[in-house]
């Protein structure tokens, strides 16, 4: 069956979903920058060589690791959240809550893992 | 009180393969959750905390490949390239594989629509997980 949302990207864009939208949101933008840096990874290891090099290069850079352990973390915190909302439907009711707890948990973690990220790349 | 559910109960919907997988993502996760966390305390037992940096005990967690600690200060690195942590890596190598190419279908099936178009989708993305797990498992065993 072929599906059809009647949907443009500027309607799209001026949803107002907030807090599960901008969490499902940046749950994507998580899981597909890991996948994408985990093949690479994975390639470069499997491959070797120059290009094995290159792309170590790449993720040895902070600007990078800023921005894939904002994905990890996110994606694990938020995934966390989903699966126990999931495995327990009763609490459903409490998502709002459940979205801001994940801010509380998330933001210092990830606040600290910049702040430790940065400090090690000025040393070098 | 309480409202009641308005879902129809397993029985009612029948097992299919998207109720299977919608499972498999959150067990898996809880998986992963128990890997990961079962490594970084290896790590710190090993003796980490004393010679890592928190990258490279990140990197441990995620994966406890030896390559992942081998050009760190480490003092010994017998502990670290055990079989033991082989098979945890492989472990992680195949539970994340297969959860994040279903996830990637998952987002591929909110874009391409067609029966034809998502079995293309299917067959390209099962025989891209059957070589990022070989992969994966091969620079973990030979390395």
């Amino acid at each position: 069956m072929e599906l059809n949302r009647n949907v443009s990207l500027a309607s799209a864009l001026r949803y107002k979903g907030q807090g599960p939208m901008l969490t499902y949101v940046l749950h994507r933008i998580g899981g597909i920058g890991m996948a994408l840096f985990i093949t690479v990874h994975i390639l470069a290891s499997f491959l070797g060589g120059k290009g094995g090099v290159f792309v170590n290069s790449i993720y040895e850079n902070w600007l990078f690791q800023v921005f894939i352990f904002f994905c990890v973390l996110f994606h694990a915190i938020n995934g966390l959240r989903i699966t126990i909302l999931d495995l327990w439907p009763r609490l459903i009711v409490y998502q709002r809550e459940a979205i801001w707890i994940e801010w509380a948990v998330f933001l210092p973690i990830y606040a600290f893992a910049v702040l430790v990220i940065v400090q090690t790349a000025l040393k070098v | 009180m309480a409202d009641q559910p308005k879902t129809l109960s397993l029985r009612q919907r029948g097992l299919n393969f998207e109720m299977l997988m919608w499972a498999f993502t959150r067990f898996s996760a809880l998986a992963m959750y128990g890997l990961i966390i079962f490594a970084l305390i290896g790590a710190l037992i090993m003796g980490a905390r004393t010679h890592m940096n928190f990258a490279d005990i990140m990197r441990w967690a995620f994966t406890p490949n030896v390559t992942h600690v081998q050009d760190t200060n480490l003092p010994d690195v017998a502990p670290w390239a055990t079989a033991f942590w082989k098979v945890i890596a492989s472990l992680i190598v195949l539970v994340a594989t297969a959860h994040g190419v279903h996830g990637l279908v998952v987002i591929a099936d909110d874009y391409i629509t067609g029966p034809r178009g998502r079995q293309v989708v299917r067959m390209l993305s099962i025989l891209f997980m059957l070589f990022m797990m070989f992969a994966g498992i091969y620079v973990i065993w030979t390395s």
